[in-house]
């Protein structure tokens, strides 16, 4: 049997709260165990009627209390329990809420990214990483408000790529992305990212782990990383173009902070490939190269260093670093110092007269199968495409071996070209005549030629290839035009030919002589990287320094795991509380499509 | 088509209303098609049978205030011969809290735009406690009623005209800066009322205590600034509409049943949907199960850029939200997303003096997914019982979905 509730009240005199404050109250007593009701009030008639309609005016509250007096009623199922809740009273009148931190916004989450960049405007910076379907309308939201995207979301078209990094690349903003697992902008990670030193080595790729992979290994030889900026893995496909990949690597030339830079990737597209390895070639700063899964074609061209694997990339990486830092020039390596026999391994002014604008191909004319496949490899990864009769990885196949197009590498040796005719490394007749013919084209700008000595070849090969050259150069200038020749001589000072004489009569000629394939190889490239510079683009606008400088600020849509760890990286972090647009309902989203449409275009 | 020009241009008309407060005249004789036998209520139309209990109850009093019945069974009958006439008091120009319920003979406040020339009204507030705009219509409710509008309406009247004019635009302004967001909290602009016309009422005031018991009304009154402050907001909220091509809400409304809007550029349509009960506190004895539907003209203040818009200057009434005064900055901060400006005139302290978000963009609201807040009174369902708590709502989407869908088929979308 249950015992009758008991009613009991209290007064606090002269003191103020606001109304809303004491529903607060009085809801807080009402929610104690044991009390049945509860009523707060300041005591004037009005609210004096109220309790007593309510049930909540004892007859001594009712006389005792002032117009200007607190009045707390309780009604209990106890005199324990009313006694408890009035008790309680004056605590919970002095509770404070916990102030929240020095900034009274942190804790609020935009829904929209607007909103985002106005809470946090100096968010440069901001992560998608929504469901695919939705990830190309973000990041387009992102550039439209001038933002960098970093776009770890994957399922998004190929179309959209393309599409969001041409806008990009016209606002002057990175997209890196779709799927791109990881960066460390100004010192701070994005994504998937390790904790490693900041240092001095710019990193770029379309590799998320292979970024991890090599910053890690840097990080574990006592070096830094600068900079780290993924693409995406299709960045560098034929579609795409490589179109972050080369604002990434503009950006990393210019980064003041960035000494070495690492280019890392899954295998390229060959035209990608040699496009972004052209421009690099321009970075001014030593570049280590490694393609997961292609054959490096040289150990270094210029200033791109080649690396067999990933680790082998961050030791070059730091060994680069080393020697620009090292008191005295290191000492040439083995095989180098041919190289510095022809003093800089780009002509140091261009050949008079300069190079007319059409020129701008390369033939090589082999007489050795294994020098020209050699050469091949090498040229194919910068001079893409590149055409040859032999089957080779690096070259597309040329389909009338006398017929040259674009770059073109022959090995003048194959079977289809010496029927009938003695090996060229006898008879040079055929040679001769190629290259008669290859210097008279219009489009062509440099030839490179093998010259092999030793038993059992032409007695006196640069006898009549030296002539030939000196024509074949003054037959370009008279035609106002330039041709740089450059011969590859393999043979020893034993030889029966004079290697002394035949390099001096080649010399004369004005052929440049090369000892090693991999040297005019580079020479090949830079020379011929060097003149299509000047074949001015429409440059689009350069991506600002600002992109990568610390502190990093950034706006987060998506996985909150992102924000977190930019949070505990101290880097300023705002989440968006993303959804759907229209809550996922697509005929509103269409329509809100519709209508943006329809703005714009008005 | 331009839609965020339009709306560029529409703000600009907003921010550009200048309100004062004229009048105090009879509704028969200030509010432009109003008649004997019609009455203005809160939110879209709405019929007597879909009419929630406060709304009747209101109705039944302005009938028997008017003299148009009797009885409460009279009234009804009176109703269910259609005999009577309704209609939104936004059809007239008009705003009143609550169920709203204007008729010819209650004196409402008149405020002109003196940019634009277009005027907005509203009825007088009864205060607390048993009051017409909850339904209750006791023969104390009438009493009052008969003395505000024929003892204190006319003093107010000469008041207003010997200020030529009370600026309602700065008194807003100057109230958001005293801890009033302009909707659930009025007390600093009630003041602020209060001591423009303290001086002029006691000049106006024939001898004896006529002076000292209005001036004792309105300084009860926490309230008393609400009504001309929404009829401002209504001056202000039309001078935006009728813009093509404007997607900005210009009008919010409950009659207590559904919730309706009204865009600029979709013109007198409205789109509707049922009225949530709010949430928020209950006075000692009420709950949730006691409320009625969201009902009101008072989302006006919401229209115009103040109320849960401008929470983060009301501290001191953030109990009904969460509690803290984080949780009011957030409640405004959160309507930055779908308004398309911040206000002009009507700032913020506690975000840098950043103006209020202003013009609800049915656009963002759909994206986002995020209708307004609204702060209110909650009423008891049944008439007459009057206020049972404070709290805040937002419309259903529903409503800004359909407005959208409808401006796009305007333009063959």
């Amino acid at each position: 049997m249950s015992l009758p509730p008991v009613t009991r009240w209290a007064a606090r005199h002269g003191a103020y709260h606001d109304s809303l404050v004491l529903m607060q109250l009085q809801a807080s007593l009402g929610a104690l165990p044991g009390v049945l009701d509860a009523a707060v009030v300041m005591a004037i008639p009005a609210n004096l009627a109220l309790l007593a309609a309510s049930g909540l005016l004892p007859t001594e509250a009712a006389g005792a209390a002032r117009a200007d007096d607190l009045l707390v009623v309780v009604k209990a199922e106890s005199e324990a329990a009313a006694g408890e809740a009035l008790a309680r009273v004056d605590p919970l009148l002095a509770e404070r809420r916990p102030a929240a931190g020095t900034d009274p916004l942190a804790g609020f989450r935009p829904r929209s990214l607007a909103g985002a960049m106005r809470q946090l405007p100096a968010a440069r910076w901001v992560l998608v990483s929504v469901a695919g379907r939705y990830a190309a309308a973000v990041a387009r939201e992102a550039l439209d408000l001038g933002r960098h995207v970093f776009l770890y979301s994957d399922n998004v078209s190929l179309a959209e790529e393309v599409a969001l990094k041409r806008e990009a690349q016209a606002k002057g903003l990175l997209v890196l992305g779709p799927d791109c697992g990881t960066a460390l902008i100004g010192g701070a990670g994005l994504g998937f990212a390790n904790r490693v030193r900041r240092g001095t080595v710019g990193l770029l790729g379309a590799s998320g782990t292979g970024l991890q992979a090599v910053a890690s290994q840097l990080h574990a030889l006592g070096a830094g990383v600068s900079q780290a900026l993924g693409t995406g893995g299709r960045d560098l496909t034929a579609e795409v173009g490589g179109a972050t990949a080369h604002q990434a690597l503009d950006l990393l030339r210019r980064d003041p902070r960035t000494e070495v830079i690492v280019l890392v990737g899954k295998p390229p597209a060959p035209p990608v490939a040699a496009r972004l390895l052209t421009a690099a070639l321009q970075a001014g700063k030593p570049v280590v190269v490694h393609f997961v899964g292609t054959p490096a074609p040289a150990r270094r061209l210029g200033n791109l260093h080649f690396a067999a694997t990933l680790s082998a990339a961050a030791e070059t990486a730091v060994a680069l670093l080393a020697a620009a830092h090292a008191p005295v020039p290191p000492a040439p390596a083995a095989g180098q110092a041919a190289a510095d026999l022809l003093e800089a391994p780009v002509p140091s002014e261009p050949p008079a007269p300069p190079p007319a604008p059409g020129q701008r191909y390369l033939r090589g004319l082999f007489s050795g199968g294994t020098l020209a496949a050699a050469a091949l490899q090498g040229l194919g990864a910068l001079l893409a495409p590149i055409f040859s009769n032999l089957s080779s990885p690096a070259a597309e196949r040329l389909g009338d071996p006398h017929q040259s197009r674009g770059h073109t590498l022959l090995d003048l040796g194959a079977d289809e070209l010496t029927v009938g005719r003695p090996h060229p490394m006898i008879d040079q007749d055929l040679l001769l005549r190629r290259l008669a013919r290859e210097s008279a084209d219009p489009e062509v700008a440099a030839i490179l030629l093998d010259v092999v000595l030793g038993d059992g070849a032409h007695p006196d090969p640069a006898g009549a290839l030296a002539p030939a050259v000196s024509a074949a150069r003054a037959g370009a200038a008279a035609a106002g035009r330039a041709l740089a020749v450059g011969a590859i001589v393999v043979g020893t000072d034993q030889d029966p030919q004079g290697l002394a004489a035949q390099i001096d009569a080649l010399a004369s000629s004005g052929a440049r002589v090369f000892r090693t394939v991999e040297e005019a190889v580079e020479w090949s490239c830079l020379y011929l990287t060097r003149i299509a510079e000047r074949r001015p683009e429409s440059e689009p606008p350069a991506v600002p320094l600002a992109a990568i400088e610390a502190p990093l600020a950034a706006v987060n849509v998506g996985l909150e795991a992102f924000h977190a760890s930019l949070a505990s990286q101290g880097a300023a972090a705002v989440q968006v509380a993303w959804r759907p647009p229209a809550g996922g309902d697509e005929k509103l989203a269409g329509l809100l499509g519709r209508l943006k449409q329809a703005n714009q275009a008005g | 088509m331009d839609i965020d020009q339009a709306n560029r241009a529409a703000l600009e008309r907003m921010f550009a209303s200048r309100p004062l407060l004229t009048a105090v005249a009879p509704a028969r004789q200030a509010i432009p098609g109003m008649r004997d036998n019609l009455l203005l209520h809160a939110g879209p139309p709405i019929t007597w049978e879909r009419m929630s209990g406060p709304l009747r109850g209101a109705v039944i009093g302005a009938l028997l205030y008017e003299g148009l019945a009797g009885d409460e069974a009279g009234a009804a009958a009176l109703v269910e011969r259609c005999e009577i006439d309704f209609a939104p008091c936004h059809h007239h120009g008009a705003v009143g809290p609550m169920a709203g319920v204007t008729s010819a003979s209650m004196a409402v406040y008149v405020v002109e735009d003196a940019t634009h020339g277009h005027r907005a009204f509203s009825n007088l507030n009864e205060g607390y406690g048993k009051v017409l705009r909850y339904g209750a219509f006791s023969p104390e409710v009438i009493a009052r009623l008969r003395w505000m509008n024929e003892v204190m309406a006319p003093l107010l009247g000469e008041a207003v005209a010997v200020a030529g004019g009370l600026d309602l635009r700065a008194l807003i302004a100057e109230a958001l800066h005293m801890g009033d967001e302009g909707h659930n909290r009025n007390k600093a602009g009630s003041l602020l009322y209060l001591k423009l016309l303290a001086p002029r009422l006691a000049r106006a005031a024939p001898p004896g205590r006529v002076a000292e018991e209005v001036l004792r009304f309105l300084g009860d009154n926490p309230l008393s600034v609400l009504n001309p402050v929404m009829a401002a907001c209504k001056a202000m909220a039309d001078a935006a509409h009728g813009v093509a091509e404007s997607t900005l809400v210009t009008a919010m409304a409950r009659n207590g049943t559904d919730f309706g809007i009204r865009v600029s550029g979709l013109g007198e349509r409205w789109f509707t949907a049922p009225a949530a009960v709010p949430e928020g506190l209950y006075f000692s004895g009420f709950g949730g199960g006691d409320a009625n539907p969201d009902i009101g003209d008072s989302t006006i203040t919401e229209t115009a850029g103040i109320g849960a818009f401008a929470m983060a200057a009301a501290p001191a009434i953030v109990t009904f939200i969460g509690g803290t005064p984080d949780d009011a900055l957030a409640a405004t901060l959160e309507m930055y997303e779908i308004t398309a400006a911040e206000h002009r005139h009507f700032t913020i302290p506690a975000l840098a003096f950043r103006g209020t978000p202003t013009g609800i963009d049915l656009r963002k609201v759909v994206e986002l997914g995020l209708a307004p807040r609204v702060n209110t009174g909650i009423a008891h369902r049944l008439a007459g019982v009057g206020q049972i708590g404070a709290g805040w709502v937002r419309p259903p989407l529903a409503i800004f979905e359909q407005a959208l869908v409808a401006f796009a088929e305007l333009h063959g979308l």
